[in-house]
């Protein structure tokens, strides 16, 4: 797939909460070919801190307006300063990065999409594509609480969502992997999106309950194309880049303790 | 226009930016950003003779103006690389050029020799400054002795143009420059990267898996300069200057200070398409300055 480096504009902002921001770009010419669970690489400008890129998945592409989302955690210096831009600031990407999620493996498999924290974004795209091809996506979302639940409407319009979160605000009480649609559903396979010790658990799950499931991680990346071997995993190929080979991984590709 | 071709060792570069080692990949990762014909030479990642995992993640962490990385020289081999990626990077329209790195001056030599097989690849650099390496690496690139003894090593088994990449973590890098001429190098490359650390205070730990790593980004270029300026004065061979280039304007204090040609790394990370920019951005400086070509300039400080 060809990859891009260009400006695009900010043309819409909101915050889903406090410590999230949403950036809706818009291309002034048609958004390039886009795969769900793909990643831009975000320019910071304003600070010698903000050096290098920031590897940011791609949460949303609204072909109608040529509009593409990022849905970002504001944590470290970096994502604060994206945070506070204003609509029409433009922001330079390189994109789009990374293999993707898979698409659909058959017609009408039910596919699990299990996101934790910021995890959910790259979901929302992923979900809408798999209903676009005739898959039947079902979230599965996790948080710490009621109002740390993201674009939970965005969700319930592409398909069902079953929500977690650890005080018990919404959904069922607990994490994940204890929430008793995994108990009295089948699934035909998994993708997970989350903090890791989330994606462990899953994977763990999915491992006992022979699904197959795959992973989207995000070790600390530089280039973002594969050239400075920063952001290798350990596989059962050697270490590879998480920015060229992922961030999708099937589980039985890497070398976790499940 | 100027004329801003360059012949570097009887090599000769439609440009005198080339990229460097580890930070551009084989070319191909950057074929969508990069007309290959603007640049002077690709220079691909340290090859060694023998396949090499590198050193455990984390492997990178940024710092002010720049990043540290302790990869470790992961490389599947000289022969993957002969069988594997050559076929697919020989007809690129540049130099293609193969950072050579190794554990023992024989090691060194046999992966030269490999190299030296491949007929379009016009040159080779040569690197013993790897900070990020137990065995080899830096440590032949620290004194005079081990320097010039990987160099004589690999010109008994290589017969093209060799460019041989100094580290800076040293007390006196004009001393190893005379060295690696007098051993036969043909050009000579400086700086990799200085060896530093970071540490995470919450953990009281290093950031990096191998506690320290290699600095490199705008926050080394002063002490490229300066490496750049005394290489320079001391040795006759061609200079190629390195260490925090991200604009034109870096080039040519490069250039000023000595440099024939230039190298560009971790720019890339941050504009992949920087090296063609740079390229341009010469051309268009030497113009406004009414040069002619890149040669009026080098070492051309007023005194």
């Amino acid at each position: 797939m060809k990859k891009y480096v260009k400006d695009l504009t900010i043309s819409e902002i909101s915050y889903p909460h406090e410590r999230y921001v949403l950036l809706k770009l818009t291309d002034t010419e048609n958004l390039p070919d886009i795969l769900p669970g793909q990643f831009v690489e975000v320019k910071v400008e304003g600070s010698p801190d903000t050096f290098l890129r920031r590897p940011i998945s791609i949460n949303y592409v609204d072909r109608e307006k040529n509009q593409l989302w990022l849905l970002i955690a504001m944590v470290g210096e970096g994502t604060r300063t994206l945070g506070c831009l204003k609509v029409g600031d433009t922001l330079n990407l390189v994109f789009p990065l990374g293999n993707g999620f898979s698409p659909m493996r058959k017609k009408g498999e039910k596919v699990l999409l299990v996101g934790g924290g910021v995890g959910v974004a790259p979901l929302l795209e992923y979900g809408k594509v798999l209903k676009g091809q005739g898959a039947q996506p079902i979230f599965l979302l996790g948080a710490r609480s009621e109002k740390d639940l993201l674009l939970l409407e965005m969700f319930k319009s592409i398909s069902t969502v079953y929500v977690t979160t650890e005080d018990g605000s919404a959904g069922e009480k607990g994490f994940v992997t204890q929430h008793s649609i995994l108990a009295s559903e089948h699934f035909d396979r998994i993708s997970v999106c989350g903090p890791k010790p989330m994606m462990v658990s899953v994977a763990r799950y999915a491992r006992q309950t022979d699904t197959p499931c795959e992973v989207s991680l995000e070790n600390m990346m530089a280039c973002g194309l594969g050239a400075c071997l920063c952001c290798v995993e350990k596989t059962v190929r050697g270490n590879v880049c998480v920015c060229q080979e992922g961030p999708v991984f099937d589980i039985n590709d890497l070398t976790w303790n499940i | 226009m100027a004329d801003i071709s360059v012949n570097i060792a009887g090599i000769q570069m439609n440009s005198p930016v080339m990229t460097a080692s580890g930070t551009f990949g084989y070319g191909i990762e950057f074929a969508d950003f990069v007309d290959f014909r603007e640049i002077g030479a690709v220079i691909v990642k340290g090859t060694t003779l023998h396949p090499r995992e590198g050193n455990d993640y984390p492997r990178m962490v940024e710092t002010a103006s720049g990043m540290l990385n302790c990869v470790g020289l992961q490389n599947k081999g000289a022969d993957y690389f002969c069988t594997h990626i050559y076929p697919e990077i020989k007809n690129l329209p540049t130099n293609m050029i193969v950072n050579v790195s190794g554990s023992s001056p024989e090691d060194y030599a046999e992966c030269a020799a490999r190299i030296d097989e491949l007929e379009a690849i016009p040159a080779i650099e040569l690197n013993i400054s790897c900070p990020n390496v137990k065995q080899g690496g830096m440590a032949f690139g620290v004194t005079p002795d081990g320097a010039a003894s990987v160099v004589r090593a690999v010109r008994q088994a290589y017969h093209k143009p060799m460019i041989v990449k100094l580290s800076p973590n040293v007390t006196n890098i004009a001393d190893i420059a005379l060295a690696v001429q007098d051993a036969g190098a043909d050009a000579i490359s400086c700086i990799n990267t200085l060896m530093g650390m970071v540490i995470d205070i919450e953990r009281r730990r290093p950031v990096l898996s191998i506690a320290t790593g290699g600095m490199s980004g705008p926050c080394v270029k002063p002490v490229a300069v300066r490496c750049v300026w005394q290489v320079a004065k001391a040795v006759t061979i061609p200079v190629i200057g390195l260490g925090g280039i991200m604009t034109a304007a870096d080039a040519i204090e490069f250039l000023l200070a000595g440099a024939s040609a230039i190298e560009i790394g971790t720019a890339n990370f941050i504009d992949p398409a920087v090296t063609m920019k740079v390229s341009r951005g010469i051309n268009e400086w030497l113009d406004a300055h009414g040069c002619r070509s890149v040669q009026e300039i080098v070492g051309m400080l007023e005194s």
